[in-house]
């Protein structure tokens, strides 16, 4: 007999994957020929997506480093995907070795790479879990075990509310995942927009193209949809702006940047 | 690239140390490669990174013995820096070449020559080139390791979670209580599960060894194989039948059977899965229950549910089909049930429905017990309605033989109500009604008999019943009236009473005689009420015309009392009470009684009509002549008048008179007023006969010769007639 239909499927490493994507264009080999291609493709439309990617690296340093400031030390990073460097436990950590941040990500090759680098933290833990249900990862016991609730956490979406479409209805999620989270609690966003993009929109459209043919639909929005994630926040200085405008810590003026750096929109809230 | 100018003029006269010349290096540096890496330290930070390379580069150059190696590791730590573009490793080594020597060629202790230096230069350059591409391809060795084991990890945990779905899958298959069963389509068993194997009889190859369409069994339902090719065709998804199937040993297993369609990931119908649960328990329980809510506990016999299921089906027999029915009920069962007991009584019943079962054995009879000592047998299956009345013979035939019981032999005889007729024009309740309408007559008729249902005695009965019913509510509604009919003294013609004769104003028969409900008045013990409710009415009537025509001597009322008034405990308190009341004299009043209600009369129930006669109340014999009465009996009856019935008047109707009607009459004249009684004749219709009966001798008579019975004003018109 054959194996029954309601048996679930292996990993299938013959599909692009965002997360290994995203790692080569952080020039990472933590990804196979078929990623490569993709993002090559990508890189077609969009020359300077690494830059994009670096200036989205950076913004998360620098809210990580805001959060420790503002006396939070608990961070849920969903949408987590390879672990490449100057992660989110690493930064933290760096400054407060108590700091505790639980990862969540679905593409289990992720995941499993996390464990493998994550392994002997005390204060790192990675869940298979999928934003679009937060009560998951609320229940998932990594994080159950890892986070006090009661107390802040910085809720990292970074470079992830644009992979989820509005038919799975992003925002409701998110309103879920405020819901689980104490007074003084932040939310860390950046997210894909057409604006600031130094290219045409159909230029830019082929991107979101490639994204569409693996299956990953990549979903621009503008800066009102994306400030509708923050319902119930109040959203901090300087508000929402192109990644490298927000809090930058170089002496040096962000006009220096690549251009590409300004490819997404980023912003912090507080919970109120 | 831009690389800044220089700022000032040659190294050995720079205004600032080796120190500040190694940082200068150093920014250059990180300006150049910034751009291509993909840290995501701040550019301050990322310079302040560099400054230890630069003092390796600086030192290296400048070491003695020269030993390019060490650069090396410069090449190695901008791979752990995340530059691992190639574009920063042609970056960094442009500005080696360009300023190592520039910024650092006089930091060292011993100057070095020009020659020198290009040389110290390029071979550091070689080291950081080889040092930086041994880092990164250990690196991607061991990214693309890592990946390779995350991906590997990931497929074997997939697999493990797929492998405890398998197992937990491969339980429920195993151990379910419900029978499992997987097939293709062409209807080969592929796998069963134990339980499955054990409902068939506990051999897989039995199981397996069939196909699935070679379960027939010939109790399945019609549909189930129609179903069961749109299924293997891909037409239906599921079905759900209930379904016997043949075990290994012969005996039958039935089953809730619900087959599932499964198709492959591409929507291909690929196997067909069926899941039994074995019902034959419940089946065989329910099976039971049915047989008992069906036949009658005692004898076995069915009940009458079974026996209305049986008629219905076979009066909704298709056209040109016809039923017959015997309704039986044992003659005097209550007397034997009451004399010998109730056990000895269930025993005879036991043995009569053996008896009775034992006269309809074909296909398309039955017999079952109603109730009490009521049976029926139903038959469909003849060619003429002679056979129902043979099937009534042979069932009063089974009868006939003595029953033993307790020692002594019974007889029972029964009566058969028969029913015959066509299918489709009557209910089950109407035919039975019917039968047992006719079982009735059957009874009425002396018993041991049967009679055929017909028509107009059913609805005589049927009408019966409702005036039966309608009775009291009709006396409260006041739907009872009296008409008077004038009784005239044969010698002068004149009124000299009149004959109350009550009348039912049915709401839907119309007016009714006293025939068609004093008998049912009788039997319902309503007469009492009725009877004094007439004597109330008409004694009223009496004293009203005593009142109007005092004249005319005497006006006599003549009330008409059932047999069963006459049993009344309170017939003498209750006359005196309406005589009281009314004020009426006694000796106006005259009660007739039937001469039948009189033969055998003993003394106790004389003595109340004894009493009434000495207080003054006539006592009329009515109907005189029909009852064979003992014409010696006569002169001890408290009686003062002989009402003659009219089958002795009737040979007098026409010219000449009967001569034997002459001399009966005359005798009973002449007999009646030797015991000095009135004789009063009725029916006198013709003017011939009224002057026949007056030459005879008779007091009285009434008749439409003289007056219909009529409203009471009418009596009164003919007393004022009289008096002209």
């Amino acid at each position: 007999m054959e194996r029954p239909a309601w048996a679930p499927q292996g990993i299938d490493i013959s599909v692009p994957s965002v997360s290994r994507m995203y790692d080569f264009y952080l020039g990472g080999s933590h990804n196979f020929e078929v990623d490569r291609e993709a993002a090559r493709k990508a890189m077609e439309f969009m020359p300077g997506l690494p830059k994009a990617m670096q200036a989205n690296r950076a913004f998360m340093r620098r809210a990580v480093r805001y959060a420790l400031s503002e006396g939070v030390t608990q961070f849920l990073d969903i949408g987590s995907g390879i672990p490449t460097f100057g992660n989110v436990h690493e930064v933290a950590q760096a400054i407060d070795p108590a700091a505790r941040v639980a990862y969540v990500d679905h593409d289990p090759v992720a995941v499993a790479h996390s464990q493998a680098v994550l392994d002997g933290n005390e204060g790192a833990t990675i869940s298979a879990a999928d934003l679009r249900r937060p009560q998951e990862i609320r229940d998932s016991p990594e994080v159950a075990k890892l986070l006090d609730f009661d107390r802040p956490v910085a809720l990292l979406l970074v470079a992830v509310l644009h992979f989820i479409e509005d038919s799975d209805d992003p925002r409701a999620a998110v309103a879920a995942l405020r819901d689980m989270l104490a007074p003084g609690s932040l939310l860390v966003v950046t997210h894909a927009a057409y604006e600031g993009i130094p290219l045409s929109r159909e230029e830019a459209g082929g991107t979101v193209g490639v994204y569409q043919n693996i299956r990953n639909p990549l979903v621009m929005r503008t800066r009102e949809e994306i400030a509708g994630f923050f319902d119930g926040f109040e959203l901090v200085e300087p508000g929402l702006v192109p990644m490298p405008e927000w809090r930058p810590e170089s002496t040096a003026a962000p006009e220096n940047e690549d251009p590409y750096a300004f490819s997404g929109i980023a912003g912090v809230g507080r919970t109120a | 690239m831009s690389i800044p100018a220089q700022p000032s003029g040659a190294p050995d006269a720079a205004p600032d140390g080796p120190e500040d010349r190694l940082r200068r290096f150093a920014t250059i540096w990180s300006r150049a490669i910034f751009p291509s890496t993909a840290t995501s330290m701040t550019r301050p930070e990322f310079e302040q990174h560099l400054l230890p390379l630069a003092r390796t580069l600086s030192e290296t150059l400048h070491a003695r013995p020269f030993d390019p190696a060490a650069a090396a590791s410069v090449g190695g730590a901008l791979v752990a820096a995340h530059c691992t573009d190639p574009d920063a490793l042609s970056s960094t080594l442009g500005v080696v070449d360009s300023y190592l020597v520039l910024y650092c060629g006089s930091n060292g202790p011993v100057a070095l020559t020009t020659e020198d230096s290009r040389s110290r230069c390029a071979r550091v350059q070689h080291a950081v080139a080889a040092g930086f591409t041994q880092a990164l391809r250990e690196r991607t060795l061991a990214e693309q390791e890592a990946i390779a084991r995350s991906a590997l990890a990931a497929r074997s945990h997939a697999e493990q979670a797929l492998h405890a779905t398998e197992a937990r899958f491969r339980a429920v298959f195993k151990d379910a209580a419900i029978g499992i069963g997987i097939a293709d389509l062409d209807g080969n068993v592929l796998e069963v599960n134990d339980t499955l194997t054990r409902m068939f009889g506990g051999l897989e190859n039995h199981v397996l060894s069939h196909r699935v369409n070679e379960w027939v069994h010939p109790e399945d339902s019609p549909q189930v194989w129609k179903y069961y090719n749109e299924l293997v065709r891909g037409e239906r998804e599921h079905y759900r039948v209930e379904k016997p199937y043949y075990r290994n040993d012969g005996t039958v297993l039935w089953t809730n059977l619900t087959v599932s369609l499964l198709r492959d990931s591409e929507g291909r119908p690929e196997y067909q899965l069926a899941l039994l649960e074995d019902t034959t328990e419940r089946r065989l329980l329910n099976l039971r229950l049915r047989y008992e809510a069906t036949h009658d506990a005692l004898t076995g016999l069915p009940n009458r549910t079974l026996f209305f299921e049986r008629l219905e089906k076979a009066l909704s027999a298709g056209d040109g089909s016809r039923f017959g029915l015997c309704y039986l009920d044992l003659d005097g069962f209550k007397a034997i049930n009451d004399s010998l007991g109730h056990a000895a009584g269930d025993r005879l019943l036991v043995e009569v429905a053996d008896r009775l079962q034992s006269c309809a054995t074909a296909p398309g009879e039955m017999v079952a017990r109603l109730g009490g000592d009521e049976f029926v047998a139903l038959t469909t299956s003849f060619d003429s309605p002679a056979e129902v009345d043979e099937l009534a013979c042979r069932i009063l035939g089974v009868l006939g033989a003595p029953i033993r019981l307790d020692g002594r032999e019974l007889t029972v005889r029964g009566s058969i109500g028969i029913v015959e007729g066509p299918a489709g024009e009557r209910s089950a309740a109407e035919v039975l009604r019917s039968a047992d309408i006719t079982m009735y007559r059957a009874k009425s008729a002396g018993g041991n008999r049967f009679e055929l249902a017909d028509a107009e005695a059913d609805a005589r009965a049927i009408t019966r019943h409702g005036l039966t019913t309608a009775l009291p509510a009709a006396l409260e509604r006041g739907e009872f009236f009296i008409e008077y009919q004038p009784l005239v003294h044969l010698g002068d013609g004149t009124v000299h009473g009149a004959e109350a004769l009550v009348r039912w104003c049915h709401p839907q028969h119309g007016v009714l005689g006293p025939d068609r409900f004093i008998a049912l008045a009788e039997h319902t013990g309503l007469i009492v009420p009725l009877g004094r409710w007439v004597l109330e009415e008409s004694v009223r009537q009496a004293n009203f015309w005593q009142e109007r025509h005092t004249d005319g001597g005497p006006l006599r009322i003549n009330v008409n009392l059932s047999p069963a008034q006459l049993h009344h405990p309170q017939l003498v308190a209750e006359t005196v009470d309406v005589l009281e009341r009314s004020g009426l004299e006694a000796g106006a009043l005259c009660l007739e009684v039937t001469e039948s209600a009189l033969i055998g009369a003993d003394e106790d129930l004389l003595k109340p009509l004894r009493q009434l006669a000495e207080m003054g109340v006539d006592i009329a014999l009515d109907d005189f002549g029909t009852g064979y009465s003992n014409l010696a009996n006569l002169r001890r009856l408290p009686v003062s008048v002989l009402k003659l019935d009219r089958s002795f008047t009737q040979g007098m109707q026409h010219h000449p008179a009967d001569p034997v009607d002459l001399k009966i009459v005359e005798g009973i004249v002449s007999l009646a007023h030797s015991l000095d009684l009135a004789v009063t004749v009725e029916g006198v219709e013709t003017g011939a006969q009224a002057e026949q009966l007056r030459q005879l001798g008779c007091d009285t008579a009434q008749g439409w010769y003289y007056a219909r019975p009529g409203a009471p004003d009418r009596i009164h018109s003919l007393l004022l007639a009289d008096a002209v």
